[in-house]
């Protein structure tokens, strides 16, 4: 079977002035994947995703959903997609369920049509006993949750997340986690902005690293991983006496990644199944440790790593 | 086929984008405040303030004041329009609209939809206080439904005005106090609270160069004499021309903007 692609981005560019926000990217998302754009603040991310959902005119470039040109063909790609923003894209003064009315009769369903699927959101969301509330009255959590309901009124095949757990507290933010993998498992194609790249990794199958407006680079969240030399492993050793052996062991394990600092001992793991091999040895040779940390690359990291001399 | 398809939608997203700005209205009472809670205050206070010193009493003032305080309404309920424009644009909720396989369009005309109702409810408020205070206008009550009638379809022309106010200006507080001094100084430098031969000859000029002395003044003769005067055909050429030349330029606005 032919592989269908639910976007297609191609050399898209936007300026605000003279300031390039993007810069010549293009990348493809196939249809039933998760794909997550990663940059920090100001990098562009949110702008491209503006643009893939027509809310942001490209300078050059196109936007192809489902085969149809965002610009040619606008209002159908946007019966294609759902988008839930970075603000919550809901009215504060209403409730609920007017909201989903409202944007239920806006997506074209008839009245009845719009009142059965309002309520099937709100109990799909957990939103039931608090339908009727003003949204005043809401957490940040179930803001966001009547958010992306709303985004999924028409049952979209594709969804577009911007920043969809920044600024929740983290029980929060799991919740939302399982949310999305729920959506997955129903077969949509998700387009997600995130600036933590364990967010990325949990859900992406597939990261665009964006930089001052630039792909970076794109790949699943393993090999960027990878790229940027994987986890950081920090410890002491208890005697000075010990750092050759120690050494000796490391080297032999991990291979060259090793920095010592008189007895604190810097290293880096290509996969974290080699960290308990490298403990026994150590242990079976008699060398004391202390102060043992365990670093997961971070955003920081894929950044220093992939943005070096460019900055 | 096609065209049709888009024409419907173009109505029925119209009707739930009204239906929405007047959900809101109603889930925020102080949304009232300018067409319901202003011109009774307005009415109540300027009529027994100044009742006796303008007029004798205040039953002899309430003909010049009730013309004068609805249009005031009119001219603030019509404000608001800008302000609430302005407001759904810096929300994250116009992102969604725009990004709904819906009528381009029907953001705005569901705005200047629901302006009618908000329109028609400050109209009922200010004639209702009038009548509530003693005015009796001689012309009968078929005359005071279509000075109604002008009056709102008045105030729904500078609506555009304002709409376009508002989508031209940075923020929500720029469009509001652009509205409060246009408000102020259209309905204080006319005819709406004093009769205009008191003033000074270069108030004078000023207040007859303001064109909501005319407004005013063609209201007050349909409910006087009950008929449709010379004045009043003026009036309404006015507002047609205001929408004439505004409703393209707000439109072409918002399209620029969006």
């Amino acid at each position: 079977m032919e592989v269908i692609n639910a976007i297609e981005v191609n050399h898209l560019t936007k300026k605000f002035g003279n300031k390039i926000a993007v810069d010549n990217v293009s990348f493809n998302v196939k249809q039933g994947e998760v794909f997550g754009l990663l940059g920090p603040n100001g990098a562009g991310k949110t702008t491209i995703l503006r643009m893939m959902t027509t809310l942001l005119k490209a300078d050059r470039g196109s936007v192809k959903i489902f085969s149809h040109d965002t610009v040619k063909e606008g209002r159908l790609a946007r019966s294609m997609f759902g988008l839930t923003g970075q603000y919550a894209s809901v009215d504060e003064d209403i409730s609920a369920r007017e909201n989903l009315m409202i944007f239920s009769r806006l997506n074209g369903l008839s009245r009845s049509a719009s009142k059965q699927r309002t309520q099937e959101l709100l109990s799909e969301f957990s939103l039931v006993d608090s339908a009727d509330k003003p949204l005043k009255d809401f957490s940040g959590g179930m803001r966001r949750r009547l958010d992306l309901a709303v985004s999924l009124i028409s049952s979209p095949a594709l969804v577009f997340l911007d920043e969809p757990t920044t600024g929740l507290d983290p029980r929060t933010r799991m919740q939302m986690w399982d949310t999305i993998r729920k959506l997955v498992t129903q077969g949509s194609t998700i387009i997600l902005t995130t600036q933590y790249l364990d967010e990325a990794d949990q859900l992406a199958d597939r990261i665009a690293v964006i930089d001052h407006g630039k792909l970076i680079k794109i790949g699943t969240p393993e090999k960027l991983k990878q790229q940027i030399g994987g986890t950081k492993l920090n410890f002491t050793i208890g005697q000075v006496s010990q750092i050759d052996p120690a050494a000796k062991i490391m080297t032999d394990q991990l291979g060259d990644s090793i920095h010592f600092n008189g007895q604190q001992v810097h290293a880096s793991l290509k996969h974290t199944s080699q960290l308990t091999p490298l403990l026994v040895a150590l242990q079976q040779a008699g060398i004391s440790i202390s102060n043992l940390t365990i670093q997961e690359p971070s955003l920081d990291d894929v950044f220093m790593n992939l943005t070096v001399g460019k900055n | 086929m096609d065209v049709q398809t888009h024409r419907g939608n173009l109505i029925m997203n119209t009707a739930t984008m009204a239906y929405r700005n007047l959900l809101k209205t109603f889930h925020n009472p102080d949304r009232f405040m300018d067409v319901i809670i202003q011109p009774i205050m307005f009415m109540l206070m300027f009529g027994y303030l100044f009742g006796g010193a303008i007029a004798g009493n205040v039953k002899n003032y309430l003909p010049t004041i009730v013309p004068g305080i609805l249009i005031q309404t009119m001219l603030s309920a019509a404000s608001g329009s800008g302000s609430q424009i302005r407001e759904d644009l810096d929300s994250g909720v116009f992102d969604r609209f725009k990004s709904l396989p819906m009528a381009h369009i029907a953001p705005l005309a569901g705005q200047l939809f629901a302006d009618i109702l908000r329109l028609l409810i400050a109209t009922v408020t200010s004639l209702a206080t009038g009548y509530v205070m003693g005015w009796r206008p001689t012309a009968g009550f078929g005359w005071v439904i279509v000075s109604g009638l002008l009056a709102i379809f008045i105030g729904w022309s500078l609506s555009w005005v304002f709409a376009l106010v508002g989508l031209l200006a940075k923020n929500a507080t720029t469009v509001e106090s652009f509205s409060m001094i246009t408000m102020m100084t259209l309905s204080f430098l006319s005819n709406a609270f004093i009769p205009i031969k008191t003033l000074s000859k270069t108030m004078q000029v000023i207040a007859y160069m303001n064109p909501i002395t005319y407004v005013i003044t063609a209201i007050r003769q349909i409910l006087s004499t009950g008929s449709w005067t010379h004045e009043a055909v003026l009036v309404l050429i006015f507002g047609i021309g205001i929408v004439v030349v505004f409703a393209p330029l707000t439109v072409w606005a918002y399209n620029r903007n969006n």
